[in-house]
């Protein structure tokens, strides 16, 4: 190994390295894959979504954070499963937040979440009526529309020409951050799969531990990221 | 039919870290003492070790440490004749919930603040004269002076643990600290942490402008500590989940790190966990009160706790409510300007400037809540309100908290939101960038108040507490201003590209993204029990066996964040009841 400039030196680097081994034993015994085994995403059973739902995800996703250029994309790393099972449990049912009515969805977005609806309900609503709007525009529900024209559409979503209606006018920043959350979100949760998201920005995941780093100015940190579970990539 | 429990001394609302402040105090002078909890027990083992705790969708996303607002929420409108609606979801602020409260997810940043401060509005009118202030805006002096509770900051300093240099000791100024703070009659128990590498090229340029950077106090041990109850602290690793988490290695300074198990050892303090208070119930005469009712989790009915004394110790927010609906002070009509219970809400303005940096490495995962360097020259009393054209002041800073990616991700402006462009972006500038950051004063206005709403209500059936609030000129200007001051930095710094995220003119309050948990006020301290809820020492006026702790107090907010100065605060409170009132329990104004 050479030293490079703004790199740390083989020293340094061991140095860290068998940090991070001790630190990685704390996060789990196991020598677990990096990549570990799953179904592939036409054969995975949704917890939540109905089999149009998970083709408009699967479709939706893989625009949002797409696989061509650097980088995983929200298929490689399993963002569609995330989502499933995020609104499968608690956080779908808004059962942390106040639900109580009377509710006022004509409100500015920066009033916050004001519709009735719970996030597994807003998807549930929002995406056969997006799919409708697709149908009128283009002739095909999204699923099924080339990538330029699912671009255009959910471009379209974002910016509101895509009206679905006041209760539903919140699903593209939903479906926007739950995208985000699958891709970065530990594995355990059903997303960034191997933690390829991690590894691709530089993310040491629940390493957590770093007493010598502050002082190790515009040197790059090593290592690469542990799961809460203990995989290793 | 309540169930009633044995009476106690003292009962305590909330244990957080007034709570406990309140309770081992008094414990010391062994009075029989429950604390009432809502929440779950919490510790740092088990309900924070490691791994668990460092799981960003769990605690920094769905907020699994804070208070449900299922469980308790406010409504909120941007002025009078808006309606308020429910705060459904957490965004803007993130009152907690459990044993600990706000104390076990706070970053731990530690102020005192200036001396002018506390005499704000004879500061104004002595110096610029009162026609500068605007004619909506309801500044006071604080009844209490810096010197006064001096004592009380160094006590909250040594229990929590900060980490600092002083920069102004016993009146001599030092290098290296922060020149423009109120004298310390001591320096910080630890010495500061050591600086990442967005911290050091803040200070270099800090120094070339000609400013007088310094680190952030942090209530983040920086060595082994052992502090005055006997309680162990051992140094942060920079493990990046401070703000949001527990701290899962005895590090940050907390109600468990600093003083509960100590507490927990006087066998005249017990606690309840699950235990909601619904109100506090008043004598006949309504001059004092026989107690607290809450709700039972476990049993699912409602209990009446008697006791001599009430320390009303809860989020400030939640504090306020329990005031408006037991009849504690006569509530705040903001059409009008009568009344004092829930006057004065205030909060903090925030905003940042993101400098990027295509070759050079921050690794921002590396850091913990109070990693800053920080300047003060904009502060509270460096500024002439009258030539600047707003009251108020604020630090800059810049030091990493975290690099936890779901939400720190700051991009270059321009950069698509989704698709190729956004995941290059990742790519390409996750970990090179830094953040210079304002954290400015919030005054207080005739509108900012808070009161009871009249269509919302919580699962007891009580209504919701609406809130008033919305951004003034005032600190809009002064933002701007900071705005510009930061533009040297970046002038100074040349980066490869910027993004500005600060409030503009006009700028109306958000309720969605995260700004700061420092809501202030609306149980104020003032002189005379016309002008607000409790008098110096905390003690509700006409109720004088009721004390209420916590930023609830502030006559407007700081320009600095609250835990300093609600510490210290609490311990001038526990000092009077110990000193004044258990002798002879009365009005000690």
């Amino acid at each position: 190994m050479t030293d490079l400039p703004g790199y740390p030196s083989r020293r340094s680097f061991l140095k860290a390295s068998a940090a991070g081994v001790a630190i990685a034993g704390v996060a789990g015994t196991a020598q677990a894959e990096a990549t570990p085994q799953a179904p592939p995403l036409e054969a995975y059973e949704p917890a939540y979504f109905t089999p149009e739902e998970w083709q408009f995800i699967l479709a939706a996703t893989a625009r949002l954070i797409p696989s061509e250029g650097n980088g995983p994309g929200a298929i490689e790393t399993r963002v569609p499963v995330f989502i499933d099972l995020q609104l499968a449990d608690d956080y779908g049912r808004a059962d942390d937040w106040y639900m109580m009515g009377p509710h006022d969805p004509t409100a500015g977005a920066d009033r916050g979440w004001q519709t009735p609806l719970n996030p597994a309900q807003l998807y549930r609503q929002a995406i056969p009526a997006f799919n409708a709007w697709c149908e009128a525009q283009y002739g095909k529900a999204f699923a099924v529309l080339d990538t330029a024209q699912q671009d255009a559409a959910l471009t379209a979503l974002q910016k509101g020409d895509a009206d679905l209606g006041d209760e539903l006018k919140i699903f593209f920043a939903t479906l926007l951050a739950n995208t985000k959350e699958g891709y970065f979100a530990d594995p355990m949760y059903g997303g960034n799969h191997g933690m390829q998201a991690w590894v691709y920005i530089g993310f040491p995941g629940a390493r957590a531990a770093y007493r010598e780093w502050p002082t190790r100015h515009n040197i790059k940190y090593p290592l690469g990221p542990v799961s809460i579970k203990g995989e290793r990539a | 039919m309540a169930r009633q429990e044995a009476k106690k001394d003292v009962v305590i609302v909330g244990l957080g870290w007034t709570g406990s402040i309140m309770g081992i105090e008094l414990a010391q002078e062994g009075l029989e003492i429950v604390a009432l909890e809502r929440g779950r027990d919490q510790h740092t083992v088990p309900e924070f070790k490691y791994p668990n705790q460092i799981d960003e969708l769990k605690y920094g996303v769905r907020f699994k440490n804070m208070q449900h607002p299922a469980q308790q929420t406010v409504t909120v409108r941007r002025n009078l004749d808006e309606t308020a609606l429910p705060y459904r979801n957490m965004g803007s602020f993130l009152p907690a919930n459990g044993v600990g409260g706000a104390g076990t997810h706070w970053n731990g940043h530690t102020w005192r603040p200036q001396e002018v401060e506390f005499h704000l509005r004879s500061y104004i009118r002595d110096r610029w004269g009162e026609q500068i202030i605007p004619e909506d805006m309801t500044i006071a002096d604080y009844p209490v002076s810096y010197a006064e509770l001096e004592p009380f900051f160094t006590q909250f300093d040594k229990v929590a643990g900060i980490s600092g240099y002083a920069g102004n000791l016993n009146g001599q100024i030092r290098e290296g600290g922060n020149p423009f703070e109120a004298p310390r009659s001591e320096d910080y128990p630890m010495p500061p942490h050591p600086a990442t590498y967005d911290s050091a090229k803040f200070g270099e340029a800090a120094r070339a402008l000609g400013y007088h950077p310094f680190t952030m106090p942090a209530g983040i041990a920086s060595t082994a500590y052992t502090n005055p109850y006997g309680m162990q602290m051992g140094p942060c690793n920079f493990c990046g989940f401070c703000e949001r988490y527990g701290c899962y290695q005895y590090s940050k300074a907390s109600p468990q790190t600093a003083i509960l198990d100590a507490l927990k050892r006087y066998p005249n303090f017990s606690y309840r966990t699950h235990a909601e208070v619904l109100r506090v119930e008043k004598s006949a005469d309504g001059k004092t009160a026989t107690g607290v009712t809450y709700f039972d989790e476990a049993t699912q009915e409602e209990v009446f706790q008697p006791a001599d004394i009430v320390i009303m110790s809860s989020y400030q927010l939640n504090n306020v409510h329990l005031m408006l609906v037991s009849g504690i002070g006569q509530p705040y009509d903001p059409a009008t300007g009568e009344g004092v219970t829930g006057k004065n809400y205030a909060y903090q303005i925030t905003g940042g400037t993101t400098l990027f940096f295509k070759d050079e490495i921050f690794n921002p995962f590396v850091g913990h809540g109070a990693n800053a360097t920080v300047i003060d020259d904009f502060g509270m009393n460096q500024n002439d309100f009258g030539a600047l054209g707003f009251i108020g002041g604020s630090y800059l800073f810049s030091g990493t908290f975290n690099g936890q990616p779901i939400r720190s991700m700051p991009l270059p402006t321009g950069t698509a939101a989704w698709g190729a462009a956004w995941k290059e972006g990742i790519g390409e500038w996750y970990g090179h960038s830094m953040t210079i950051a304002t954290h400015g004063s919030v005054m207080s206005y005739r509108t900012h108040s808070l009161d009871l709403d009249p269509t919302y209500t919580d699962r007891h059936g009580r209504p919701l507490m609406r809130m008033t609030y919305d951004w003034n000129d005032n600190e809009l200007n002064m933002e701007a201003y900071l705005t510009g001051q930061i533009e040297k930095f970046v002038d100074f710094l040349k980066p490869d590209a910027v993004a500005r995220g600060h409030k503009l003119p006009g700028a109306h309050y958000d309720v969605r993204p995260y700004q700061s948990t420092h809501n202030t006020g609306g149980h104020i301290m003032s002189e005379t029990p016309d002008t607000g809820v409790v008098n110096k020492f905390s003690q509700v006026w006409g109720m004088h066996n009721v004390f209420a702790c916590g930023a609830g107090n502030f006559v407007q907010n700081t320009q600095y964040n609250p835990t300093g100065l609600v510490g210290a605060l609490a311990y001038h409170t526990a000092h009077a009841i110990r000193t004044q009132y258990l002798s002879n329990p009365r009005p000690l104004v």
